[in-house]
């Protein structure tokens, strides 16, 4: 773990490139090596307990030092979990128990051979597949942001090094100019993925561009939409990730300062950070002159408190200044005046995490994959009646009928598909009619949803419309913060209409009311969280008014 | 309350104002809400307006001004739990034990809480006790989850709300 004697600061590319090689020797290639995941899903299935009964067979069972065990983080197939891998072998377990290790052990590490009752089925085929790019689930994922989740050992800097980590910085602090960095990020196409999918490197250059000597950069890990959850397996599973993005950012920006808003629903991803945060600093890619560019930047960790608005850039700022989190009008930019007044850029967990790639394989590269006006990829968290849930990264552009049926393997118990909800509480559902077309930031916002972090709840034909539209407006009257009244009383008056449509006693002017009600609600608020307040209603209208 | 412990906690956040959310987080976890005499200390040693205190703490769901039970269930109700069937199980958990959404029971053992997704959607629906998560739950599981924390018999009958 590098914590035998106080490190050596990394100062060039060239000496993280000779430590790179040095820990893949150290690695021994060829050597087996069991991987457990111990993303939240699979733990939630039971894997630290597999992972200490592999630890015991091997001990048992004589492999001890022939064999490593690694406990990564989240491989996006939760549905099947707990999940282990073994490798160089290449051999992918589903649904593994405390049971069945010492026969792993005996016959996979000990003789090569594989246990067939633990491998994937295709449900289609009824063909088991051993090789865990073969399976439909991840054949045809493309993976940037989830580029080393469940690959490596995120407690571990030594793997992310190992995997070409903190190369992209050192690439960006001893060969580029601030400039030549936005630029590249700007020319990338790379747009924000936590929900308003602005383009990231014009955002960074108005920062920059902003009167002031103190810059903040903060990362949004208040993953508050319901339904989506790739911002906590990232943050879990590749913490270094996070980091190495928002340093170049602080670097590019002109800012010495990061912050980390995190979720206190996710403790985990508190813990991986911190462990991360205090490796970074040992390698010094975080301090003092990091890569001698007279560049120095730190990152602190701050917990939300449980308040959905606070994924408001603005009502986060107000938490992170350790006040209520209620948001500001927006005439007034935070990349001007944001935290503490002072210049701020903030973009989200997913978006730093594409940052290092995008400097280490160039501008060009990115924006080849994806559509005209959505580069890259993104991740998706595919959940509710489909029948393999867990996150995705796709190209963007990839259409919804393949995500849902090629890579979710379908509805669940075959059931016939009715509706997907994207975008959270602000998004809306598109229905079936629509299944062919490409996702992407603009289509989604054309069909009346958005993108919004990724989120995709699949309902099927026994999930009633007007529920979720309830549902929705009943979240966000308990989350709404209540600053702006259009949207502390008209949401809950919308509720209370649409509980009177689904109990039969609809008036018969219920409908244009939901309307007058969803346009005031629109106009009259600060924030996203107001203004989008009224999309579910408004799309369920759209697509479903009979 | 113990004040040195409070001072203790302070301290760990050097007693900077912009961490008033941190300390309150730790202080809430150290007795299970925020006494009073707790947030006048963080006031005085913070240096913060009394009415700011009460407002984050008022704000946010993670604090209690009354003191929460011994382990604390959370039901999700994020979409994919809610379509799968997570309101069923808040009012199975009620109905065991005996205690609302957002209660205390009579023992002081549980609190009920709904909360707005977990981030763990693919196992729908979710509950979590304390810092365990239960995936996939069935209102046929609920009984043996609450006996994990309190095995039978215990205060099962008197409950408040």
């Amino acid at each position: 773990m590098g914590k035998e004697n106080p490190m050596e600061k990394i100062k060039n590319p060239e000496k993280l490139e000779k430590l790179r090689l040095s820990i893949l020797a150290e690695q021994k290639p060829g050597t087996l090596q069991v991987t457990v995941c111990g993303g939240t899903g699979c733990l939630s299935n039971g894997s630290e307990q597999v992972t200490l009964a592999f630890a015991e067979e091997m001990k048992k069972q004589g492999l001890n030092g022939k064999v490593t065990l690694k406990k990564t983080g989240c491989h996006g197939f939760c549905e099947r979990g707990p999940l282990v891998s073994i490798h160089p072998l290449d051999i992918f377990y589903q649904r593994v128990s405390e049971k069945d290790t010492a026969e792993i052990v005996a016959e996979t590490l000990g003789q090569g051979k594989i246990v067939e009752r633990l491998l994937y089925t295709d449900p289609q085929t009824q063909e088991k597949i051993s090789r865990h790019d073969e399976i439909p689930f991840y054949k045809h994922q493309m993976r940037i942001a989830l580029r080393n989740n469940g690959r490596i050992d995120p407690t571990d800097i030594r793997e992310y090094i190992a995997n070409g980590g903190y190369a992209g910085l050192g690439k960006a602090l001893t060969s580029m100019t601030s400039e030549e960095i936005i630029q590249t990020i700007e020319k990338s196409g790379l747009r924000g993925r936590g929900g308003g999918g602005f383009l990231a490197g014009r955002k960074w250059q108005s920062c920059r561009d902003a009167h002031g000597d103190v810059r903040y950069v903060v990362c949004n890990g208040d993953e508050g939409d319901p339904g989506a959850f790739m911002d906590r397996s990232i943050m879990e599973g590749d913490p270094h990730g996070v980091i190495e993005g928002m340093i170049i950012g602080g670097f590019a920006i002109g800012s010495n300062q990061g912050f980390i808003y995190v979720r206190n629903e996710y403790p985990l991803a508190v813990k991986n950070l911190t462990i991360a945060l205090t490796q970074a600093r040992e390698y010094g890619f975080l301090g003092k002159n990091i890569f001698n560019r007279r560049f120095d930047f730190d990152i602190r960790i701050n917990r939300g408190g449980g308040a959905f608005v606070c994924g408001e850039s603005s009502a986060l700022m107000a938490s992170l200044e350790g006040r209520a989190g209620e948001p500001r009008a927006k005439y007034i930019h935070t990349v001007e005046r944001g935290l503490y007044e002072k210049p701020t850029n903030l973009n989200n967990v997913e978006t730093w995490a594409n940052v290092p790639e995008i400097i280490m394989r160039g501008a060009e590269w990115f924006a080849s994959l994806g559509t005209e006006g959505s580069k890259g990829t993104k991740v998706f968290s595919l959940v509710g009646k489909v029948k393999n849930t867990g996150l995705v990264e796709v190209p963007m552009g990839i259409t919804l009928r393949d995500i849902i049926y090629k890579i979710g393997g379908g509805i669940l118990k075959d059931r016939e598909f009715k509706a997907v909800q994207t975008g959270g509480p602000s998004g809306g559902c598109i229905p079936k009619s629509l299944i062919d077309m490409p996702v992407d930031f603009d289509e989604l916002t054309k069909a009346g949803s958005m993108m919004g972090s990724g989120g995709m709840i699949v309902m099927d034909d026994t999930d009633c419309m007007v529920d979720v539209a309830k549902y929705f407006t009943k979240f966000l009257e308990e989350e709404s913060c209540g600053k702006c009244t259009p949207c502390r009383e008209g949401v809950r008056r919308m509720k209370e209409i649409l509980t009177d449509i689904t109990a039969g006693r609809g008036a018969e002017d219920a409908i244009p009311l939901l309307e007058e009600l969803a346009e005031a609600i629109t106009l009259g608020s600060l924030c996203a969280l107001g203004s989008t307040a009224p999309n579910p209603v408004l799309s369920t209208l759209r697509y479903f008014r009979e | 309350m113990d004040r040195n412990k409070v001072d203790e906690i302070i301290d760990r956040y050097n007693a900077e104002k912009s961490s008033l959310i941190g300390i309150f987080q730790d202080i809430q976890q150290e007795y299970r809400y925020l006494p009073r005499e707790a947030i006048s200390r963080v006031v005085e040693r913070l240096g913060i307006p009394v009415t700011q205190a009460y407002a984050v703490a008022t704000f946010y769901k993670s604090f209690s001004l009354v003191p929460r039970g011994e382990h604390e269930i959370h039901v999700c109700l994020g979409t994919a739990c809610h379509l799968r069937g997570g309101q069923r199980l808040v009012e199975n958990f009620e109905r065991i034990l005996n205690a609302k959404a957002g209660g205390t029971t009579a023992d002081r053992k549980f609190t009920l809480e709904t909360v707005n997704c977990l981030g763990a959607c693919a196992l729908a629906p979710l509950v979590r006790v304390d810092q365990k998560n239960y995936g996939k739950v069935t209102a046929d599981k609920i009984a043996k989850i609450v006996k994990e924390y309190r095995p039978d018999g215990e205060g099962k009958s008197h409950g408040e709300n």
